[in-house]
């Protein structure tokens, strides 16, 4: 697959090629100094462009097309997954998977919404936007896991909850509240993580827990960029300023106390390595799972529900 | 020669009306007929002629279905913050302000208690008229302190919506309403108080979404829209004209998830019937 190269990165990529030229020619002419030079300086572009991301850049890397997807990090995180379809009453929603999987020692229920990587596969999985089959897949899945008292891992990553006809006659909103009302009882714990897209309601439909975690280039909000600029200024073309004023990254959100830990990614986005991006996340996993299998059922319902009756800022 | 075409539009009684004193007369838009604002009220704010059910505000339907003066209202002070300090073609805050000065309340929900039939209840009623009906912080936190009150004296929870949905000038705080509000009612489900989601032109996304189809029963009002994606989005992307009738009340309620469509002047009567049914 081409590799995708956002526009910021650009100059990025062509320091780099200009290096691997004079790296070529350096076996004839003695430019060593100046290949060093250019290192540095790629080197340099790089801190200065990936540290100092703008919020509506940070929106391009949460879609980077090779950036690792629901499938990718149960892969590499689980060992004996078992997916399991269907909502048992209208079909198998592909825009979501799950099954019961281990993490190395935790026997987890781990479920997620899955882009596809090519115009086929993203038709198979509807872009990852779910219809209500969907939503009630996965709450039939959750329910599995506290039958069995396993622990929910849900992946977030969705550009919206599929906003369609007959996903209105099947009833959309009904299904996302359900799970809402009913994840907010689940008696085992839920642990959620906003890997790439966290789109309104269709990502939270599946995103109540007890911690939420999010990747750092990952963003979550209310509306997409586009769509709050069509709204809001009447035009596609300011997403940059919607993408600002939503205060949709992961470090906005902790501030608010909506998202509860940051997950690094490796230098550069998820992107760059999925080995080490699945790695990193695993560990968090891991030390989050440990906390909380140790909290008895009433209190973790307890302190969920406490959790989200006081998200909210107003004045009085 | 154009006025010896003159057509019946022309000389329609839209056209009379900037000539009666201002604010005495309403078209329907269903059927055009015009009415005097004595008569609409007197009818329930529904046509007298379709019986087309006008937009109203928590004023009204307080009016409509509440027992004289058995309002109270509670937490009418809070009001929204800026906690983005959000800006687009003008600041956040400023366009609060301006709201409410324009339609003299604080937010897009007014909440207390009150009695039905002599039935104490706790009451929520949005209104559409501030920004839309939108779900931003306050919404969330007046109805879950609302649940608490309804907890608390074991009364009925009663709320009408009337909203496009999440506020976006809160961001992901408005989408935590979400959330906020269904975890709420499970604990009013767990102690067995009933709540009646009554959803009412045009209830859509996030409250949709979450309290309003969350009710015991959920009830709509006649030819409501009622909905997850709004029509104009659903149309763009399935590139077709949506069927007639589509997200309408009777359409939800064809497809399962409304008890019942009532029209406004049946409400009162319809809501302590049922309470009186299940207590």
């Amino acid at each position: 697959m081409a590799k995708t190269i956002l526009d910021f990165e650009k100059p990025i990529i062509e320091l780099e090629e200009k290096l691997s030229e004079m790296k070529k020619l350096s076996d004839n002419l003695n430019i060593d100094n100046e290949i060093k030079i250019i290192e540095e300086k790629v080197q340099h572009l790089k801190e200065n462009i990936y540290k100092n991301l703008t919020r509506w850049q940070r929106v391009q890397l949460a879609r980077h097309p090779e950036r690792p997807y629901t499938l990718d990090y149960i892969y590499l995180m689980t060992q004996d997954f078992i997916e399991l379809h269907g909502d048992r009453n209208f079909k198998d929603d592909k825009a979501v998977v799950g099954g019961f999987a281990k993490i190395d020692e935790y026997k987890v229920m781990i479920i997620g919404q899955q882009k596809g990587r090519d115009t086929k596969s993203n038709l198979h999985r509807n872009f990852g936007m779910m219809n209500p089959e969907g939503y009630r897949k996965a709450l039939r899945l959750m329910k599995l896991a506290e039958k069995f008292n396993k622990p929910v891992i849900t992946l977030l990553d969705t550009p919206g909850a599929y906003p369609g006809l007959e996903a209105e006659e099947r009833g959309q909103a009904e299904a996302i509240a359900r799970n809402l009302f009913e994840m907010a009882k689940l008696k085992v714990p839920i642990i959620v993580v906003i890997i790439g897209e966290g789109a309104s309601g269709g990502a939270l439909g599946i995103g109540l827990g007890d911690r939420i975690l999010m990747l750092e280039n990952s963003w979550y909000s209310v509306i997409s960029p586009e769509s709050c600029s069509s709204i809001l200024w009447r035009s596609w073309e300011f997403k940059e300023q919607a993408a600002e004023a939503l205060k949709l990254t992961a470090e906005d959100l902790i501030k608010l106390k909506i998202i509860d830990r940051i997950v690094q990614e490796p230098f550069g986005g998820a992107h760059k390595d999925h080995n080490a991006m699945a790695l990193i996340l695993k560990n968090v996993i891991k030390e989050e799972l440990s906390l909380l299998i140790k909290t008895k059922p009433e209190k973790l319902i307890q302190n969920r529900v406490k959790k989200f009756s006081e998200l909210g800022v107003y004045e009085e | 020669m154009a006025w010896f075409k003159r057509s019946k539009q022309n000389i329609h009684p839209n056209s009379e009306k900037s000539d009666l004193p201002d604010g005495l007369w309403e078209k329907c838009p269903s059927c055009s007929e015009i009415l005097h604002k004595k008569q609409l009220e007197n009818n329930f704010w529904s046509c007298v002629k379709c019986e087309h059910h006008f937009r109203i505000g928590s004023q009204e339907y307080i009016k409509l279905l509440l027992d004289e003066n058995s309002f109270t209202e509670i937490n009418k002070k809070i009001r929204s913050g800026d906690p983005l300090l959000f800006i687009d073609s003008k600041k956040y805050s400023q366009r609060i302000d301006e709201t409410i000065k324009k339609t003299q309340l604080n937010d897009a929900i007014k909440t207390g208690v009150g009695k039905i039939n002599g039935i104490e209840v706790a009451f929520g009623c949005m209104d559409f008229s501030f920004i839309g009906g939108s779900m931003g912080s306050v919404v969330g936190e007046k109805i879950s302190r609302l649940i608490d009150k309804s907890l608390k004296h074991k009364i009925p929870l009663i709320i009408i919506s009337a909203s496009g949905g999440a506020r976006m000038m809160e961001g992901a705080l408005s989408l935590m309403q979400l959330a906020k509000t269904s975890v709420k009612l499970t604990l009013l489900a767990e102690e067995k108080i009933p709540y009646i989601s009554i959803l009412t032109d045009p209830t859509t996304g996030g409250t949709t979404a979450s309290f309003a189809m969350l009710g015991d029963i959920n009830i709509g009002e006649p030819k409501a829209l009622i909905g997850f994606a709004g029509p104009r989005v659903i149309k763009q992307t399935i590139g077709k004209n949506l069927p007639e009738g589509f997200q309408t009340s009777e359409f939800v309620l064809e497809h399962g998830f409304l008890d019942k469509v009532v029209a406004r002047k049946e409400m009162k009567n319809f809501i302590s019937t049922f309470i009186n049914l299940v207590s």
